[in-house]
């Protein structure tokens, strides 16, 4: 059903794109301050994928990503995970939020950092897995020659 | 120690990568780190031998009063011990007894997992902990005893051992959490401190029957002792440490450790003596019935663990001090004596003692092994076995409830369990030469250096008993209340005891040369064994089972609305009873509302409305987006920024999905009639109409103090954040958060999953285009 | 305010079941998404609506002067609204892997195909 192609519209994802997920990493990092957080991060940088994959399909979003929607869902979680320990090993009880100030660019790094970019990551891939599921699902039942030329 | 389990957790994780690495040798690298956790151990010997108590603590959950704590006083360490020392004897015999076995890897993860399972069990100082570890031992069983999983023999054992302790599981969370409430900790050595307390607390019955119920399962207690038997369906190294040495011990542990806080009342000392000396008489009885090695090995285990129970029910210094000794004797043989088992089954191809003979020339060196282990079973000198069932006899004859039919049952079992002896050792090895499947020879190395380090253990400990002295001294005063002092001797003089044991050899012999004949008059009883509690676990799985069908049939028709309707009514009927008979609601109508405000409203109820009765889907489609992009709206006016963006992200990435998928459906067809879509109307009119009455009666209540109070307060202070939705997701709730993670992971594992077994089918048809990732 | 919006979320539910109790899956799949924006709506109002004021605290202080509307309802409702979607695509998947199989968009003829 998606026609990768239009002219507006492969213009405005290839200029958007860049935008949106630089737009996604600000949500993300101000987050703690200001509206914003892993949550809704995530959802601009899928929004920002969905709408390249509507311009120029689903293989070429796949290329862009370079890792699947799926690994990305995996890495969250692992980043959850993760971020629990540091407090286990300084001894506090498990998920308590551990800060450290990294001196030069005197950026505040901490566990909650870490747990929202597993939440941002967690939210992009699952997001992209069922919209790549539903294209991929429509490329099969429409086997047209032009999508057909994609496989390998 | 808690790192030590951690790694060795770690350990059982990586166990294929390093078979992948080793080989056939990685049952003996395996083996190093129990082996080497032993060394720790026996480095803590002095201290643990002055008496003293280590804690070590560490915090898991302190929240909920969960802690990672260990501690390790005369009764954990003599457990730890052996779990640590007979886990690697245990682990190099299997390496050999499953050389080439497809699936050693996966045994040896789940072995290595069950050890340290095991050994927090016996360390664990918290009840939720204790309880956690127990649990484990369970599952890692039940993975055990259906290792061979393409036996259905096997499979249906492992169920049904798993049913039992699992079942029992449940009566011990129960019991824990009141032994919870009751002693107001969750620490066992808080706990065993108040036991006065507690035993006249209000819960102590109800809690000591929990307790018991998962104790006895455990440690196949009458009459649940039927599950034991059938787990020998594992592999043997499996039924030499789980199912004899350490597993099934867990149940006695149990009761040990809460001797102390739970012990010495009528009730305790009537049912622990009674079922544990009815335990030891079935277990010896049912035990001289088999022929196959490993089921009389089986039984003659229930029939130690009857007497370890009876023993701690018994609860004088001298039941104590017997408990100890019996405990490490029936360790020491039983495994030893279960690995000759496996080397002969390995060796001969069969488990059926009567089809062997005169194998001590073909293998020698086993002979010895067996011959010294089935000494110490029989229960005679100088073997420990000796030592612990004199004393055994001596504190039966100390029993203040039931003393004779206790000495009867336990005098029967005795002469019982030598007959089982000298089958297990005299049919294989001694008299004539019988043919057996595989021509049998003393096996590799591997495979006897355990059995004949336990061996060589019981003639040690039986021919020195003084070099137990301390350790049984410490370990007994730790389960009793009193301090005791035990001075080992092989020989105690001529007294009752050492007349009961004469006697049961006597009658032993007498069994063992009719065995034939006691076998085939006990076989006549059959059709009384097919009612036992065999029986009613199988009659009560079949229940399970047609009540199951019985009720799916009657809730589960396979109509959604049938279902939503039911629940819809019962939730009307009860919540409508509990707000208007419960509560007298007042329904507040204040409407200090601006005009935006209620536009806004206006346009969710039309968008909602709109998506009802438009017959397009796409128009249904926008109609739903309108709603939502109105309920956005909604939190931009009432200050929740967060909330409005999600919002809106939302909607657009729902549009997207529904456009994607809707415009390959049908148009809406009108599939009910009239009277149909009435009746839900009402049904939904009636549901609306209660919500709304429950809102407002709740927003025209009495208002709490709100709990977020503390989070807008800290927000910045503790969380370093000044946004303070953001701090709850990430740091105040972070949990919860990370549930969630999961949650929206698995979605997308079922979005991917559906869409792999489509692609899947689809790629059995020729010339269909198929995709895949690259990356 | 609130009253309203209790007469207005009435209304949702009131929507949503309606929606859920059709033979067409398509829209049952609609329904399930009126019902969770009807139910995060309810939390969102049963705690209390506040105009104007957002749970943020402003820069360089520790706490937000005078009263702010309550944070943890919004974070509850944040993560609902997410998971709903998560829920709503694996929904709307499993409608159009049901439509490829049945060809059909009634519950009822679903009802015998997994026997």
């Amino acid at each position: 059903m998606v026609k990768p192609g239009t002219l507006i519209l492969t213009v405005a994802a290839r200029l958007l794109l860049p935008l949106q997920l630089l737009f996604s990493l600000f949500l993300l990092l101000r987050g703690h301050d200001e509206p914003g957080g892993g949550f809704i991060a995530g959802l601009v940088a899928a929004g920002a994928f969905a709408l390249y994959l509507f311009a120029f399909g689903l293989r070429a979003m796949q290329a862009m990503l370079k890792v699947s929607p799926r690994d990305l869902i995996g890495m969250g979680l692992l980043l959850g995970v993760l971020s629990t320990v540091p407090a286990w090993w300084v001894g506090d009880p498990f998920f308590t939020a551990q800060w450290w100030t990294i001196p030069i660019i005197d950026f505040k790094a901490s566990t909650p950092l870490i747990f929202d970019i597993g939440v941002y990551l967690v939210v992009l891939g699952s997001v992209l897995t069922a919209i790549s599921a539903l294209i991929k699902t429509d490329h099969e039942n429409q086997p047209d020659p032009e999508e057909a030329t994609w496989n390998p | 120690m808690q790192l030590a389990v951690l790694m060795g957790f770690l350990l059982a994780a990586v166990a294929p990568l390093l078979h992948h690495w080793f080989g056939g040798h990685t049952a003996r690298v395996i083996a190093a780190y129990p082996a080497l956790v032993a060394v720790w151990l026996l480095g803590l010997a002095p201290e643990i031998l002055a008496g003293e108590t280590l804690l070590l603590e560490w915090a898991w959950v302190p929240g909920l009063d969960i802690s990672l704590t260990f501690f390790i006083d005369g009764l954990s360490w003599l457990f730890a011990m052996l779990i640590t020392v007979i886990g690697a004897m245990v682990l190099v015999y299997a390496g050999e007894y499953l050389r080439g076995h497809r699936d050693l890897a996966r045994f040896l993860v789940i072995i290595t997992a069950f050890m340290m399972s095991m050994l927090g069990l016996v360390l664990a100082d918290n009840l939720v902990t204790l309880f956690v570890f127990w649990e484990l031992t369970s599952i890692t069983s039940y993975l055990l005893i259906g290792f061979n999983h393409t036996d259905p023999e096997a499979r249906k054992s492992a169920l049904q051992g798993l049913f039992v302790t699992a079942g029992g599981g449940l009566a011990l969370l129960a019991g824990f959490a009141m032994l919870g409430v009751a002693g107001d900790s969750w620490s066992l050595v808080e706990l065993n401190a108040q036991g006065e307390a507690l035993r006249e607390h209000a819960l102590y019955a109800p809690l000591l029957v929990c307790v018991l119920l998962g104790a006895f399962t455990k440690s196949a207690q009458f009459p649940f002792h039927f599950w034991l038997p059938n787990a020998m369906a594992a592999p043997t190294p499996v039924s030499a440490y789980l199912h004899s040495a350490t597993m099934v011990k867990a149940g006695v542990y149990l009761l040990a450790r809460l001797h102390p806080s739970l012990g010495g009342t009528e009730l305790w000392v009537i049912t622990l003596s009674l079922v544990g000396a009815l335990t030891m008489a079935t277990g010896a009885f049912l035990a001289i019935q088999h022929t196959n090695i490993k089921k009389l090995l089986a039984y003659s285990t229930v029939m130690a663990l009857g007497t370890l129970t009876m023993l701690l029910g018994i609860g004088t210094d001298g039941a104590l001090t017997a408990f100890v000794v019996f405990l490490l004797a029936h360790s020491l043989y039983k495994g030893a004596l279960f690995m000759v088992a496996g080397i002969l089954d390995h060796e001969t191809g069969t488990k059926d003692v009567t089809a062997m003979g005169g194998l001590r020339s073909l293998m020698p060196r086993t002979a010895v092994v067996a011959a010294v282990a089935a000494v110490s079973l029989a229960g005679l000198p100088p073997l420990l076995g000796f030592l612990g069932k004199e004393l055994m006899f001596k504190a039966v004859l100390e029993a203040e409830a039931w003393r004779w039919l206790i000495l009867l049952l336990a005098f029967t079992a005795a002469f019982l369990t030598l007959a089982v002896a000298a089958v297990v050792v005299l049919r294989p090895f001694a008299g004539k030469r019988r043919e057996t499947p595989n021509t049998p020879h003393d096996p590799p190395g591997d495979m006897l250096v355990g059995p004949a380090l336990l061996a060589g253990l019981s003639l040690i400990f039986g021919l020195a008993p003084g070099l137990l002295d301390g350790l049984v001294s410490v370990t007994a005063s730790g389960i009793g209340a009193s301090e005791v002092s035990a001075h080992l001797t092989l020989w105690h003089g001529v007294n009752l005891p050492l007349i009961l044991s004469l006697a049961s050899l006597a009658l032993g012999i007498l069994v063992f040369r009719h065995w034939d004949g006691v076998r085939s008059a006990l076989g006549r009883l059959e059709p009384l064994m097919a009612r036992g509690p065999e029986a009613c676990y199988e009659g009560m799985m079949r229940g399970l089972v047609t009540v199951a069908e019985w009720q799916t049939r009657m809730l589960q028709n396979g109509y959604i609305r049938n279902y939503l309707v039911m629940t819809l009514l019962v939730l009307l009927g009860l919540v409508g009873h509990a707000l208007f008979f419960r509560h007298s609601p007042s329904f507040p109508f204040s409407l200090d509302a601006y005009f935006h405000e209620v536009v806004t409203a206006g346009l969710m109820v039309a968008g909602a409305v709109t998506a009802c009765v438009m017959r397009s889907r796409l128009a249904a489609v926008a109609a739903v987006g309108i709603m939502g992009f109105s309920i956005a709206l909604t939190f931009v006016l009432f200050s929740a920024p967060d909330l409005a963006i999600t919002q809106l992200l939302v909607e657009t990435l729902t549009v997207i999905l529904l456009v994607l998928v809707l415009f390959r459906l049908p148009r809406f067809a009108t599939l009910s009639t009239t009277m149909e879509r009435l009746r839900d109307l009402v049904v939904a009119c009636l549901v609306g109409t209660m919500v709304t009455l429950l809102m407002l009666s709740v927003l025209g209540g009495e208002r709490l103090p709100r709990i977020s109070d503390y989070m807008v307060e800290n927000s910045q202070p503790l969380g370093h954040g000044h946004n303070i939705v953001n701090v709850i997701l990430v740091d105040f709730r972070a949990l919860d958060t990370l549930g969630e993670m999961f949650v929206l992971a698995l979605a997308a594992i079922g979005v991917h999953a559906m869409m792999r077994f489509h692609a899947e089918e689809y790629d059995a048809k020729p010339s269909a285009p198929s995709e895949r990732y690259d990356g | 305010m609130e009253p309203l919006m209790a007469v207005t979320i009435g209304i949702l539910f009131a929507t949503a079941i309606y929606m859920m109790l059709r033979r067409s899956i398509v829209k049952l799949v609609i329904g399930l998404m009126l019902l969770s924006n009807a139910a995060n709506l309810l939390i969102f109002v049963t705690a209390g609506l506040t105009r104007g004021a957002p749970p943020l605290v402003p820069p360089g202080m520790s706490a937000p002067e005078g009263a702010v509307a309550d944070p943890l309802p919004q974070a509850l409702v944040l993560t609902a609204i997410v998971i709903a979607f998560g829920v709503l695509s694996f929904a709307v998947v499993l409608v159009r892997r049901a439509w490829e199989i049945v060809r059909a968009d009634d519950l009822d003829k679903m009802k015998d195909t997994d026997t």
